[in-house]
């Protein structure tokens, strides 16, 4: 049987990872993407991490909003590119304005300066939108996205729906009314609206906030069907999604969490990365391991004992919480990492985690 | 320094780290130690769910307050609380005589556009409520325990970049008020989590430099997280210790002692280095806390990081100023 991680990076044509901060997750996309090559495919992955953890991993110096391809013994493609939130948002409203001049007229109002920043969701949304984009340039046949580590899990999901939703919001949208004479009734309550706001952040953030409402007139539709079509594409059965976590209590929750909301979402789990769990050093008993090194008390014999006790009831503990886990996504196949003995932040590092992933 | 001395150093302790780092058990641990000295604490966490209540063995976190552990025998009470940013920006509007539009302003997603009009106004709202309890004294500790996951830094800047963007009206007044706080070592102390491994490493220095530099933060010391306590014999035959010792090895117990002694000592080893690259990188002085080889953390181990926390301080040079 081919291992379930060979099959998705040999098939599938999008594969999305997700998981809490801190568990390997972009460690784990680098690897996959790396698997595709190998299998000779053309392989992106696309990190949104602002941390540049991808850019560490494949020993990169940066990463622009266009894949940079890397270099290595591979019979496919290896690219990877690390998100820039701002210039693929510049590129939709570019795209979907009716002239320069509204386009020109959006990109330099300051209120849309501050979307990429600070509306939450615009990154996942842009990944997303990135993501539609690399898969629709027919340049590559397996793209794999690192989402970005957010408590919020499954943001990207909602994101797309999120951005119109906002665009769309009813408070903003009735203050443009004052415009239509015929509305003047809402006017005056809405006015006074405005006015209290004001009062709060200062008139001109408000000022700015309505100019790139009404700069965005007509502009809802268009990001409305993309936004509609990125999501057609996420849960097209050319898209995988691969969960990833690591052993520890929170990052166990955390996983639970998120497989309990993929399900909602009916998205199936196509298999369970867990990294960075220790070795399980032979299959002796730790009490029993203990046992010996309380007789042997104050020796170097003792010590030794004492450590190996330390990492197999370290690791039985984790294969408990694993199997927890496993429970709740079955009947997803599971890929077991272990805790390397040196960080990775190199190809070979990869590499050898990658050894492990198709290993199954 | 005594840990009574370094938990009074400031009113508010601010915990940060990235994701996976522990810096809720970091934030816990400061909280058990200043209670031992007799401090009350109080732990504000902002992302509503957090392991928090499963290290202190109690209930759910709430918007109002929980208590975590109780005082008695001299030991200060713990209590902990959620602060989102609807919960502040609710708060704040009744605060400030606009009850009226309050629920119409959460609710309608009005909060999103002001927030996209404003950057950082949520964290503001967030650090404007913290500093009012500091203000207000609501406990003798007050420890935040920061957002993960990269937004430290924006965390922190926030009020920077609010100032550039809102020029009047009383969120600009909050803004200048919190930078006061965040940027006086007397009031706030901000304490920096890592671990000893290569990208963390890498992580804290560039974060560190960045509230230094740009938020003007004067750093509290840095917490190493996660070191193996350090077993010196890792090296040893453990067939020829047995020979010496007069008893026998089962079998297979040599090669599983071996092995397991060879991957703790190549672990020592990588986070020995990685603590002094640290060191190099970054000069600020270092709390360092062991590895649990539990993997359920509760008061127990709680316990154990609080006394390990505690030795550490106490090795801190004390305050010259």
């Amino acid at each position: 049987m081919t291992a379930p991680v060979r099959r998705l990076t040999a098939e599938r044509e999008i594969v999305i990872c997700c998981g809490s901060g801190g568990v390997g997750k972009t460690t784990a996309a680098a690897v996959l993407a790396l698997e595709g090559a190998r299998a000779g495919r053309r392989a992106c992955v696309v990190t949104i991490d602002p941390a540049k953890r991808l850019a560490d991993a494949l020993g990169l110096d940066r990463l622009s909003n266009t894949p940079s391809k890397i270099e290595g013994e591979w019979p496919g493609e290896l690219w990877a590119m690390m998100l820039d939130t701002k210039s693929t948002f510049d590129n939709l409203v570019a795209k979907y304005s009716g002239n320069e001049e509204q386009a020109a007229g959006i990109l330099a109002n300051r209120f849309y300066r501050n979307i990429s920043g600070a509306l939450s969701g615009t990154q996942e949304y842009m990944a997303m939108e990135k993501l539609f984009e690399l898969h629709d340039s027919g340049k590559f046949d397996l793209i794999v996205v690192d989402t970005p580590p957010t408590r919020n899990a499954l943001d990207f999901l909602d994101a797309p729906r999120r951005l119109t939703r906002f665009l769309d919001n009813r408070v903003f949208r009735i203050l443009m009314m004052p415009t239509r004479a015929y509305l003047k009734a809402v006017s005056v309550a809405t006015q006074a609206f405005l006015r209290t706001i004001s009062r709060v952040v200062g008139t001109e953030v408000v000022q700015d906030a309505v100019a790139f409402f009404q700069a965005f007139e007509g502009m809802e539709e268009g990001f409305r069907n993309r936004a509609q079509k990125v999501l057609e594409l996420l849960s097209s059965p050319e898209t995988a999604f691969v969960l990833v976590a690591s052993p520890r209590r929170d990052a166990i929750t955390e996983a639970m969490f998120f497989a309990a909301r993929l399900r909602e979402s009916h998205i199936p789990i196509e298999t369970l990365i867990v990294n960075r769990m220790h070795p399980r050093f032979g299959d002796g008993n730790a009490e029993a391991d203990r046992a010996r090194a309380r007789t042997l008390t104050g020796t170097e014999l003792g010590a030794l004992y004492d450590n190996l006790a330390e990492f197999r009831s370290l690791a039985d503990g984790e294969e408990a919480h694993v199997v927890e886990l496993i429970e709740r996504v079955a009947p997803a196949p599971v890929v077991r990492v272990p805790f390397l003995a040196d960080d990775v932040h190199d190809l070979d590092g990869l590499a050898e985690v990658a050894g492990y992933v198709v290993a199954g | 320094m005594d840990p009574r001395g370094f938990a009074t150093a400031a009113r508010l302790a601010i915990v940060a780290g990235k994701g996976g780092v522990g810096k809720t058990t970091v934030t816990a641990a400061l909280a058990r130690m200043a209670a031992r000295s007799g401090l009350s604490t109080l732990i504000i966490e902002v992302e509503g769910k957090s392991g928090l209540p499963t290290l202190f063995g109690a209930g759910e976190l709430d918007y109002n307050e929980v208590v975590m552990a109780p005082s008695g025998n001299g030991v200060g009470e713990i209590r902990a609380r959620t602060l989102t940013p609807d919960d502040a920006l609710l708060e704040y509007l009744q605060d400030h005589g606009m009850k009226r539009i309050s629920k119409r302003l959460a609710n309608s997603g009005a909060l999103d556009v002001v927030a996209t009009a404003a950057p950082g106004i949520k964290d503001i709202l967030i650090l404007g409520k913290v500093k009012q309890l500091e203000r207000a004294g609501a406990a003798d500790l007050i420890i935040l325990d920061a957002p993960a996951a990269g937004h430290a830094i924006t965390f922190l800047m926030s009020a920077r970049g609010l100032l550039d963007a809102v020029r009047v009206g009383p969120v600009r007044g909050q803004a200048e008020e919190v930078i006061e706080l965040l940027t006086d070592p007397a009031r706030c102390q901000v304490i920096l989590v890592t671990l000893p491994e290569e990208t963390p490493v890498n992580e804290v220095t560039e974060t560190a430099f960045a509230l230094e530099d740009r938020v003007g933060i004067k750093l509290g010391p840095v917490v190493v997280n996660g070191l193996y306590p350090v077993i010196e014999s890792l090296e040893a035959d453990p067939e020829a210790l047995a020979d010496q010792a007069g008893t026998t090895l089962r079998p297979g117990e040599a090669d599983a002692l071996r092995a397991a002694a060879r991957f703790r000592a190549t672990r020592q080893a990588l986070q020995h280095d990685q603590v002094r690259r640290l060191a190099s990188a970054l000069p600020l002085p270092q709390l360092r806390l062991p590895f649990l080889f539990d993997v359920d953390l509760g008061p127990a181990q709680l316990d154990v990081l609080a006394d390990a926390l505690a030795l550490e301080v106490n090795a801190l040079p004390a305050l010259t100023s």
